[in-house]
Formats: C-alpha cells, sequence, structure tokens
C-alpha cells in the first residue's frame, strides 16, 4: 500500500525547512520533507560566515546558526524530516520515489509536492577553460566544504575566477587560513558579489579584483603550477598580448550557480530557460498542478532571507491549493522586458491573488540611477526610481490585488538607466 | 578636509557612504540611508570593526570541526591574532548553540560562541 | 623471470594480458599511470568501427572487420556495455556522394552492413541534420563502447588468472640479458623473456630503449565536448565523409547517454590539453553535418592523443633488431575496434611461434558485471539492499551512484585508487555537478577503504593530492 501525505517537501535545507515549518504551522498535519544529506541545512552548514537572518530575525548570524533556529523550529513544530534520503524520480501524479538504508526504494503519493532542491555550481566543464587538467581546481562552494565541513585546506596559493559571493567569502577564507589569494578575476566589467562582500573579502585583505578578465590557461600535470589571466573585449573575448601569469596551486571557480531541475525536467515541469528553474504563479505553483517550487531549486537567490521568505510563500500557496484547488482563470505572463533579466512569479492569476503578491526581479546591468516600470500593454501600472542597481541584487515590488485585478494581458518590468549629463 | 568613500557592510544593500573628515575628526557622514549605516561609517572612519567566523577543532563527534563566530565585531587589525587563538583551541562534544568556547577572545569584550550545536558520537 | 612483460596498459595491452592469461605464462603488465587506459584508451569517440574506412590491403582494413565482429561476444564475456547505435556517414553534394560510393563499395567487398537513406529518410531518423546533407550512408552494425570499461575488465579478469598489475610503473630503461630482457622502473626490476610494446604514443620512445626504430609515433590530439546525459541530439553517430585528415568531426551518442562532439585532429600540440583554437574547430565544424547543436549544454571538454604510426598502418611485428620484442604500435582509429583481432594476430603469428602456449584450466575468462543499481529491476534492488543497505546510500546526485557500488570498485580486482579510478568506473563526477557534490563523499570513501589519510587519496597521479593538509 502506498503511503500517503498531504505534503511533501523535497529538500532539508533553507528553502525546504522554512516550506515544511509553514506547512505545519498553517494546519497541515502529514507534510514529509526528505533531505538527502545527514543534517538539516543544506549549504547554509558550510556558509559559516556572517551575514544571514537580517530580514528574517532582525539580526546578523552565521549560516549554521540560521539553519540551526530553523531547526529548532522544526522540532517545536513537530516536522517530520527523512535524513540521508535522496528522492531518484518525481511524477506528473505527484507520486514520488526515494531510497535510504533504513527502507530501501520506496514510493509515496503526495497531495501537494514542494520542490527546495537547491542548485549546483557551474564549473570548469561547462566554462570550457583551455589546458591540463590537474588537481588543484576547485568550485568555490566545494572548497568551502573541505574547508568548513571536513576540516581540511585544499591549496596554499589561490587565485579565483568569478566574483561570486561564494568565490569571494572563499577569498577571505582562504585567507585567514593562512593562504595567499593572489586575485579575483571577473570577465564582466562589474563584479556579481554583493557590494559589502567585496569590501570586507577583498579590500580589508587586499586583494585585486581584475574586473574584464578571465583565466585563458591551466597548466600542471598532477597538481596546479601556474594560470593565465587574460583581459577580455566587450564581447568578453580574450585579448591577445594582455596575458597575465599566477603560480598558484589552487583555482576556485565562483562562476555562477543553477537550479538543480533534473527531477522537475524528468516530470515534464515548464522550465523558465531565464532562471533555469520552474515557472511559477502567484503561489509558486509548477506547471503541472500541485508542484511547487522555491529556493535555488527555483532562481538563485543571493540572500537567504528572500529563500525563506519565498519558500514561506510557496507553502503558503500549497496549502491554498489544498483547500482550493488550482486557479480557473486564464493567467497572465510577467516578463522581464528593457534592462530586466527575469521576474519571479513569471506568470500570475490575477483574482488568484490573496491580498498582496510580490514580484522579484534582477536588472541586466548595474547603474546609478534607473526607473523602473511596470506596465500591462500601454497602462502603467507602477514606476519608481530607484538608485544604485546591481545584478547581483534581487530587486522586490510588492502589488495589492486589487491594483492588479483589472489586468488583462502580459504584464512588463523595465528598467531604464537615468543619465546625467552635466 | 579628506574624503573617505566607504561600502557600508551594514545589510546586503550594501551603501555607498562618503565621509568628510577634517584630520581624525568627522566633518560630515553622506550617502547611507538609514542610521546602521551612519554608525558603520562613524566605526569604519576611525577604527573598523568585523565579525569574525571560523572554526575551531571538535573531537567526541562525527566532525572534525565545529564553526564558529565572535558574539560581537572585533577590531579588523585584530583578526590574525585572535585567529591564531582559534586555531589552537579544541572543544569537545557535546556543544550546545551559541555556548561560549572562548570568553573575551584577546581582551576585545566579544565571545567566541558556537554557530551550531554537536551533539556527541 | 617471467615469460612476459606488457608494457602498456591501455586497450591492447589490457586485452593483450588477459589472452595471455588463458595460458600457463608468468606475464606481468607495467603502466606509468596511476590506473589502467589512463591515456589514449580513456580519451577516444568510444567507437567500434565495422571497417569500412580503411584502405584495402592494410591491417587496418583486416583486423577492424574482424575486431567489430568480435566486441559483442567480448562485451558479454567481460559483463562490458556495448550500444549499437548505428553510423550516418552523411554526404554534402556530389563531390562527397561519390565518396560515399567508395564505402558502400569497401562494405560490399568486406560483408559489412550498409544501407542508402535519402536525404528525407535521414532528416526523419535525425532531425537535427544539416540542411546541406544531401545523402547519408548508413552502417547499422556500428557500436559504442566504454573504451576504458572494456580494458579495466580485461586487465580485473587477466589478474585473477595470476597476471601481476603494476600501475605507477613507468620504464625507466630495458636492458639485453643472454635469455630476454630486463624491464627497469623506478620501484622494480623486471626480468623477461618478451616484452610486448603496447605503449601507444611513447611505443617508438620504448623501443629505441633495446634497439633503433623503423618506425615513429607522432600524437595527433583531439578534443571534444561532452554533452548532458539529459540532452538527446542524435540517436545514431553521425560523421561527415571521412577525408585525408581523418574521420572528420563527429557526433556520437555514448553508452551512458552523453553526447560526444569532436574531435579536431591537431599534430602540432602533442600535450593532453584542450585549446581555444581546438574548441572552436570542434564548434565550427560539427556545423557541417548537424545544426541546433547544443554546446550550451556542455558539461566538460576533453583531449586525447592518437598515437599515428609514421607507417600510416597499424604496426604489429617482432622487432627486427630485438628478437623477443613485439611492437603493436601505431594504434590509431581504428584501433579500439580492432583491438580484439589485434591481440589476436599478435598472439597466433609473433608469440605462438616462439612460446609454447599451454592452456591453463583454471583461468576464468569471463567477469561478472558489477552490480550497477540504476540496470536491476525493483526485486534486485531490493535484494542488494537487504543484503547490503550501503547499496541505498546515494553518493552521486546526477548518477544515483550508492556507496555500496563506489566500494565494490575500490575493492575489486584492478580496483580503484583514484578518484578519477572511481568516476571511471563507477561514474561518480561524470555528471553536470562534475564532481562537485560527490568528489567530498568519494574521496572519504576512498580513504576509509584504502586506509590512508584524506590527503593522501588523490586525484590520479601520485603528486595529484586534492586535500593538502589537515585544517585544525
Amino acid at each position: 500500500m502506498m503511503k500517503k501525505y498531504s505534503a511533501v517537501v523535497i529538500g532539508g535545507g533553507s528553502a525546504g525547512l522554512a516550506a515544511g515549518i509553514t506547512l505545519k504551522e498553517n494546519g497541515i498535519e502529514d507534510v514529509l520533507v526528505i533531505e538527502k544529506d545527514d543534517m538539516v541545512g543544506g549549504i547554509l552548514n558550510q556558509c559559516i560566515h556572517n551575514g544571514f537572518g537580517l530580514h528574517t530575525f532582525k539580526e546578523q548570524m552565521s549560516g549554521p546558526a540560521y539553519a540551526e533556529r530553523f531547526k529548532m523550529r522544526a522540532e517545536e513544530v513537530g516536522l517530520n524530516i527523512k535524513l540521508k534520503t535522496m528522492v531518484t524520480h518525481i511524477h506528473e501524479d505527484r507520486t514520488i520515489e526515494y531510497v535510504n538504508p533504513q527502507e530501501g526504494y520506496v514510493t509515496i503519493q503526495a497531495d501537494a509536492v514542494i520542490l527546495a532542491v537547491g542548485c549546483y555550481e557551474r564549473n570548469r566543464g561547462a566554462l570550457a577553460i583551455p589546458g591540463q587538467r590537474p588537481a588543484g581546481v576547485y568550485t568555490a562552494g566545494q572548497a568551502q566544504r573541505y574547508l568548513n565541513i571536513d576540516g581540511y585546506q585544499v591549496g596554499t596559493k589561490v587565485f579565483i575566477l568569478g566574483s561570486g559571493d561564494i568565490g569571494l567569502i572563499m577569498a577571505r577564507r582562504m585567507m585567514l587560513e593562512g593562504a595567499k589569494v593572489y586575485g579575483v578575476a571577473e570577465i564582466m566589467p562589474y563584479s556579481n558579489g554583493l557590494p559589502r562582500n567585496i569590501k570586507q573579502c577583498l579590500e580589508d585583505y587586499d586583494i585585486p579584483l581584475y574586473l574584464s578578465h578571465t583565466v585563458t590557461n591551466i597548466y600542471g600535470k598532477d597538481r596546479l603550477e601556474r594560470i593565465e589571466v587574460s583581459k577580455v573585449d566587450e564581447k568578453l573575448r580574450p585579448i591577445k598580448g594582455t596575458e597575465m601569469y599566477f603560480d598558484v596551486d589552487t583555482l576556485l571557480l565562483s562562476v555562477g550557480l543553477i537550479p538543480e531541475n533534473h527531477l522537475g525536467d524528468e516530470a515534464g515541469i515548464t522550465m523558465d530557460p531565464r532562471i533555469k528553474g520552474p515557472s511559477v504563479d502567484e503561489n509558486y505553483m509548477c506547471s503541472i498542478e500541485g508542484f511547487f517550487a522555491c529556493g535555488n531549486g527555483l532562481h538563485v537567490h543571493d540572500l537567504v532571507d528572500y529563500v525563506t521568505l519565498q519558500a514561506q510563500r510557496a507553502a503558503m500557496g500549497a496549502v491554498h491549493y489544498l483547500k482550493n484547488g488550482k486557479p480557473q482563470e486564464k493567467e497572465c505572463r510577467v516578463m522581464p522586458g528593457k534592462g530586466v533579466l527575469y521576474t519571479v512569479p513569471n506568470r500570475i492569476h490575477p483574482h488568484n491573488i490573496d491580498k498582496t503578491v510580490e514580484f522579484f526581479f534582477r536588472i541586466n546591468e548595474p547603474v546609478d540611477e534607473a526607473i523602473i516600470t511596470v506596465r500591462c500593454g500601454e497602462r502603467i501600472l507602477r514606476q519608481v526610481k530607484k538608485k544604485y542597481l546591481v545584478p547581483s541584487v534581487m530587486e522586490r515590488m510588492m502589488f495589492a490585488a486589487k491594483q492588479l485585478a483589472d489586468v488583462d494581458g502580459d504584464i512588463t518590468f523595465e528598467m531604464e538607466a537615468v543619465s546625467h549629463d552635466e | 578636509m579628506t574624503n573617505k568613500v566607504l561600502t557600508c557592510v551594514g545589510c546586503p544593500a550594501g551603501c555607498r557612504i562618503n565621509v568628510e573628515m577634517e584630520g581624525d575628526e568627522i566633518r560630515t557622514i553622506t550617502g547611507n540611508t538609514c542610521p546602521v549605516g551612519e554608525q558603520y561609517a562613524r566605526q569604519e572612519a576611525v577604527c573598523p570593526m568585523r565579525i569574525l567566523t571560523s572554526t575551531v577543532r571538535i573531537t567526541g563527534c562525527p566532525y572534525r570541526v565545529l564553526p564558529v563566530t565572535t558574539d560581537r565585531e572585533i577590531p579588523l587589525a585584530s583578526v590574525d591574532e585572535v585567529m591564531e587563538i582559534i586555531r589552537s583551541t579544541v572543544v569537545e562534544a557535546p556543544v550546545s548553540f551559541e555556548q561560549v568556547l572562548i570568553e573575551n577572545v584577546l581582551d576585545t569584550g566579544a565571545n567566541v560562541i558556537a554557530s551550531k550545536s554537536m551533539p556527541a558520537a | 623471470m617471467y615469460d612476459i612483460v606488457i608494457v602498456g596498459a591501455g586497450i591492447i595491452g589490457t586485452l593483450m594480458a588477459r589472452e595471455l592469461s588463458r595460458y600457463r605464462l608468468k606475464t606481468a603488465l607495467i603502466d606509468k599511470e596511476s590506473d589502467v587506459a589512463n591515456e589514449t584508451s580513456m580519451a577516444n569517440s568510444a567507437i567500434v568501427h565495422t571497417g569500412y574506412d580503411p584502405e584495402d590491403g592494410t591491417l587496418k582494413a583486416l583486423l577492424n572487420v574482424k575486431g567489430a565482429e568480435m566486441y559483442p561476444q567480448l562485451c558479454r564475456e567481460l559483463g562490458c556495455r556495448i550500444k549499437q547505435t548505428g553510423a550516418y556517414i552523411a554526404a554534402c553534394g556530389e563531390e562527397e556522394e561519390a565518396h560515399l560510393e567508395i564505402l558502400a563499395d569497401r562494405a560490399e567487398r568486406r560483408g559489412i552492413e550498409y544501407a542508402w537513406l535519402s536525404n528525407e529518410e535521414a532528416h526523419i531518423q535525425e532531425p537535427n541534420l544539416s540542411d546541406h546533407v544531401t545523402r547519408v550512408l548508413d552502417f547499422p552494425t556500428t557500436c559504442v563502447i566504454y573504451p576504458w570499461e572494456v580494458a579495466i575488465a580485461a586487465a580485473e579478469t587477466a589478474v585473477k588468472n595470476g597476471t601481476e598489475l603494476y600501475l605507477n610503473h613507468a620504464c625507466t630503461g630495458i636492458d639485453r640479458t643472454e635469455t630476454g630482457y630486463v624491464v627497469h622502473t623506478k620501484d622494480r626490476d623486471l626480468e623477461t623473456k618478451m616484452i610486448i610494446n603496447c605503449a601507444g604514443i611513447f611505443a617508438d620512445e620504448l623501443y629505441a630503449m633495446v634497439g633503433t626504430p623503423d618506425f615513429e609515433i607522432k600524437p595527433r590530439k583531439g578534443e571534444y565536448y561532452v554533452l548532458d546525459n539529459t540532452v538527446h541530439f542524435v540517436k545514431h553517430i553521425v560523421f561527415p565523409v571521412p577525408s585525408a585528415k581523418g574521420k572528420g568531426v563527429l557526433a556520437v551518442p555514448t553508452v551512458y547517454g552523453n553526447t560526444l562532439i569532436g574531435p579536431n585532429s591537431d599534430f602540432s600540440d602533442p600535450e593532453i590539453t584542450t585549446t581555444a583554437e581546438g574548441l572552436a574547430y570542434v564548434r565550427e565544424n560539427i556545423t557541417k553535418t548537424l545544426k541546433n547543436i547544443p554546446l550550451n549544454m556542455s558539461i566538460r571538454t576533453f583531449a586525447g592523443l592518437r598515437p599515428s604510426g609514421s607507417r600510416g598502418d597499424f604496426i604489429i611485428e617482432e622487432a627486427k633488431d630485438a628478437p623477443g620484442f613485439i611492437n603493436i604500435a601505431g594504434i590509431e582509429s581504428p584501433g579500439l575496434a580492432s583491438a580484439p583481432a589485434i591481440v589476436e594476430y599478435a598472439i597466433e603469428n609473433l608469440i605462438r611461434p616462439k612460446t609454447p602456449l599451454e592452456i591453463n584450466e583454471d583461468a576464468v575468462m569471463t567477469r561478472e558485471r558489477p552490480v550497477v543499481m540504476s540496470e536491476l529491476s525493483e526485486e534486485e534492488r531490493t535484494e542488494m539492499i537487504r543484503r547490503d543497505p550501503r547499496y541505498a546510500n546515494i553518493v552521486c546526485r546526477c548518477e544515483q551512484i550508492s556507496e555500496g557500488e563506489v566500494v565494490a570498485c575500490i575493492n575489486r580486482p584492478c580496483g580503484a585508487r583514484t578518484v578519477k579510478g572511481v568516476k571511471k568506473r563507477v561514474r561518480p563526477g561524470m555528471g553536470r555537478c562534475q564532481g562537485g557534490f560527490c568528489e567530498p563523499k568519494v574521496l572519504a570513501i576512498l580513504s576509509r577503504e584504502l586506509g590512508i589519510p584524506m590527503t593522501e587519496v588523490v586525484l590520479d597521479a601520485p603528486d595529484s593530492r586534492i586535500l593538502i593538509r589537515e585544517n585544525r
């Protein structure tokens, strides 16, 4: 007999825990959270640095501490969590196959499924960096795990490709552990990390940031010995004659995160190519009824606080669905227009919105000042001026249900830089 | 008169704050969007302070290291010395969440505390 | 005193070791690398060509046709995967179509199955064929294998039958003795009556240790992209019409569902390195026969060196100036396809006449396929987990590989000793994340099973440590 649950959350990281707790808090009794690792908290466990929780707890704390707070709350609400359990397949009918050493392979049925599956790091393979294949090339997160969870050092002379936050955090972390970090190269003309991390991870430690530079060759037969770094042109192509060489034994790659959506793909859930995660509506429901998505498996966040927030909303979406079923009305698409990379959610049912809906979006290049316009056809729904926008910081905009009640077509988010010619 | 442009680390917004100084004296602070920013700028201009996070060696559990953090900011200039102390610290499981592991480290007034609980094996 | 020392544990050396382990011989198989099949046999197109390509009268033609016929049986015996994908040779325009006629004629005479497909028929089968393609010649019996899987299985069989395997043993010199040779390595000297030179791109250098080489090996580089196995780009191997430069840039659907795109062909840079130029060549030239190429789904690039011999053909002969020194050299494409036949040819023509080959009744020539959880039925999986719950602990999310499978591949004869060795045998690290998640777990399992500290686990070569010290 197949075991049935009202809701199953796949993933016990920051998103999964928040979703599971919210489900319990809102009267859903039989909730199961499935986590592949031997502890909950996911990637937070290796993010030992400070800076989490300002929105959620009104104080700054470390990643493990943030996870610990949720773990304690999960215990309070009696959240059922299966550790060391890997979901192998999910299906359109909301059956879920998982495996663990205690039970072997098991298939269960859920009324609602929340995907909180996290993301993986872009790596050397995807970048196709030319050269040899020595040991000593790691993704930043991999090195972070070795250092912060396993307690091992990966190298002494370090270069970092990519100015994503994990790379910046790792630059400081490696310096504090006695390694020398020779520099960070970023292929774009601006950093992809949060401004505060540039300040406290690079500037505090005098680590140079090479903007518009990338690694163009890797040398070393057994262990990394040297890398070649070149300047790139506007089309991001390396410029001959600009090569610099660094004799390092370690190269960390912090070149982007990609939502891990093998399970969702297999089940036939529609992905939004802009976020590489599921397309979701105002309740974070995916294209297949009863599936919800949140966390870095939906789109990559820069702040765990927003992961928590969206996971709670996805859980509320699931609660709403379990009570009311799926919305019957026609949906409107929410599209990124000029200057905007993506929006989440990327479609809404205007009359299904419970009080408010918040849109998260990213702009495509740093601007000192810009006008954000949200429109439906010719009609401007909102227009605001914002300062110091960067792609690495997610923007948010809240709408009341009544403000969108008479929307009847696609909604577009646009960003236009304000120029200050004096 | 000297000008310092600071990136606030008080929150993820990372405001750019302009501090006008005359000698050691702060004349004006502009560009911050909240009181945290002003406080940060005032401190940063004279003595930068940072939260320090790291790991200590732990025994008596399946893990080799335990994440730790200072429970308040310490002078950036003393980070290296505090790291020395953290490096030579060994704790034994069980450890409770936010348990004080090193009291008033290097007389900074900050304690080094556990970032997570760790039950014994 | 060994009867035979085989130098080089690639596909030829390992299959040779297995075949010789049928007989009562004292045999050693040595390689400079940390694992068998770690160079040319690790990085190639993985294709068992049917034998239509080599020119008449060559050893390549003779042994390719024969070797391809031997593979299905060999893979059954060794518990290795082989997938019959078929191969499309796609011609663009009249000149190339004329060349297809030559290939079809050869196939006809050599008894190789083939079929003509019109442009339309071919496009129905392979929607991503380029619009420039005008006619296709199909070789439906063409297969793909996992080359190092066959080599590892062959080495394992040989080791079980008594062959001594010495990895990380580079041959540093060879001395002649009254009865044969002494093969020197840093760690041991091996005295032997006969040497079989299977040293791949170093075959001429090895020969030069005992004689004056009458051939030269020129490494010819090929670079590839590997696409994620969720991408179903082609069902068949798709070739352009071959030219003097080789078989051209192809798309290969491999046994585990990843697609290979490559290779280029470059004599100028004999290093196992990928290059911006080489990969650009691949990107450009694949568009000759295919369109909608999903290179954005590439998860890895790699380079391999083909041991191109100066004579054009395979070199399988006893050295004229060194009796008992057998050269098997210049084994470039279709070397993989020909490998079982090359070994048979060398034994029958060069070894048997010189050494009595007495059958060893105890030799077991088959190898049971290691447990691959994803290949088992539900009942079989349940039974495996009941016996060993580690088969339910998934360590690799991308490829869904269990701890049990990793442990087993370490503890077999010719087992994995390195992170790359585990990857070659059971595939953690072959997926999208490229080891981002599973490498720490694999590393810990290797440390535990081999009884060595985490800091001594290596990626591949003895100096390729992943963790340099305990931190705390």
